[in-house]
């Protein structure tokens, strides 16, 4: 029996958006860590972004169901917990969807560079914490709008 | 393993689990009735990441005990005298400030803590201290702002916040005791004595309540009981029939 191969696989699983943020994928999250087949068994190993995430569980259940859709039986879910996932792991091409999408993208320096709608830069945050465990809650007062930052971590 | 060593172990990752299991439970009590929207989330959220850091440490622990029990039967179906929380975690939570008082003081010791246990000996432990870690620094960011933004405030939250602290200091003590537990974690490598944190933990809350304007208690009392299960306050009971009813009440339903 042949296998589809592991880039494929990896193709596959780089359409299947966050549950949470659907614009962008599991692949530009940069939470699916590795991807390899033991014998008949497809094993991909996925990281949680925050340990109580309730997108986890969904996660798992989205990537198993995309793999069956395309004909792999014999999946295992392996959960990575070290390295600890980093918002350095968003690619690039998630980071300008992000943006896009209106949720400022995340910054070594811990607060967004520019509002997301306006591209003002005098921005004030409003809480550490947002609609999910990921994101802040900034303003910025020149378009006076507020928006989600992606936390830096 | 030997097994006086399992038996530590165990222990100590009971300790370490309780205390994020029952804060994180304490912490969601206020889900819906904060002062305002963006305090309700975040509360929300920190309660969210300790639940998430309960199911790793409780997820550990059930390997470690080894009776084929899972971190929902150690959280759902244990009582009151097998929980090995510190006190301060299980206490009410009183007014807003009181919360984030009892947030501080808990989330110093927690970075400080889970920073010495990234260099455990054991894997795992190293593991989850990892990944909690990251969450913790952004609590205790959080928490320490907020006590520095109501002790230095107006009167009333000044005061507020004195008196937080005043019921509070006490209980804080028991975060540094040590025992045979702990005794057995250093020689092994696998987490440091407690009492150890002390110096680095008085450091951190004293920058951080000086800057808020509020005076440390004086006197050594400490209200002790909880990490070795010897005595909780009547609180833990009352808190374990809410967040246990579903469990007790259709057992093994399922979700």
């Amino acid at each position: 029996m042949t296998h589809p191969s592991v880039e494929q696989v990896w193709d596959w699983l780089g359409e299947v958006p966050d549950p949470e943020i659907p614009v962008i994928t599991l692949t530009d999250l940069g939470i699916i860590r590795d991807v390899a087949w033991q014998d008949d068994t497809l094993v991909v190993t996925v990281t949680p972004t925050y340990s109580g995430c309730p997108a986890t569980s969904l996660i798992n259940f989205e990537i198993d169901r995309a793999l069956r859709e395309k004909g792999v039986e014999n999946i295992e879910l392996k959960r990575q917990l070290s390295p600890a996932w980093t918002t350095d792991w968003l690619t690039e091409e998630g980071r300008a969807k992000l943006e896009e999408y209106g949720i400022a993208p995340p910054q070594p320096a811990g607060g967004p560079e520019r509002c997301p709608r306006c591209g003002g830069t005098d921005l004030e945050k409003l809480s550490q914490f947002g609609s999910t465990p990921c994101k802040a809650q900034w303003r910025c007062r020149e378009c006076l709008e507020p928006f989600d930052y992606f936390k830096c971590i | 393993m030997a097994d006086t060593d399992k038996q530590a172990l165990l222990q100590f990752l009971l300790r370490m689990g309780d205390n994020t299991l029952i804060l994180g439970h304490r912490v969601s009590e206020w889900c819906g009735h904060a002062p305002v929207l963006e305090e309700d989330i975040a509360l929300a959220n920190t309660a969210l990441d300790l639940i998430g850091q309960t199911q790793m440490w409780l997820d550990y622990a059930a390997e470690v005990q080894g009776e084929g029990k899972s971190a929902d039967d150690l959280a759902f179906l244990r009582d009151a005298w097998d929980f090995r929380n510190v006190l301060l975690v299980e206490l009410p939570n009183g007014d807003f400030g009181q919360t984030l008082m009892r947030q501080f003081l808990f989330d110093a010791w927690a970075s400080i803590m889970l920073g010495r246990l990234q260099s455990s000996r054991d894997e795992r432990v190293r593991e989850i201290a990892e990944k909690a870690s990251k969450e913790v620094a952004y609590h205790v960011e959080r928490s320490a702002d907020t006590v520095v933004g109501l002790g230095d405030g107006t009167e009333e939250s000044h005061a507020r916040m004195q008196a937080a602290l005043d019921y509070l200091y006490p209980y804080v003590g028991e975060l540094f005791e040590s025992d045979a537990v702990d005794a057995a974690m250093a020689e092994a490598g696998i987490a440091p004595d407690p009492a150890n944190l002390r110096a680095e933990y008085d450091a951190l809350v004293g920058r951080v309540l000086a800057d808020a304007t509020l005076q440390v208690p004086e006197g050594a009392f400490v209200h002790r009981g909880g990490r070795d299960g010897a005595m909780h306050t009547e609180h833990l009971g009352h808190l374990l029939c809410t967040m246990q009813w579903l469990q007790r009440a259709y057992p093994g339903c399922q979700w």
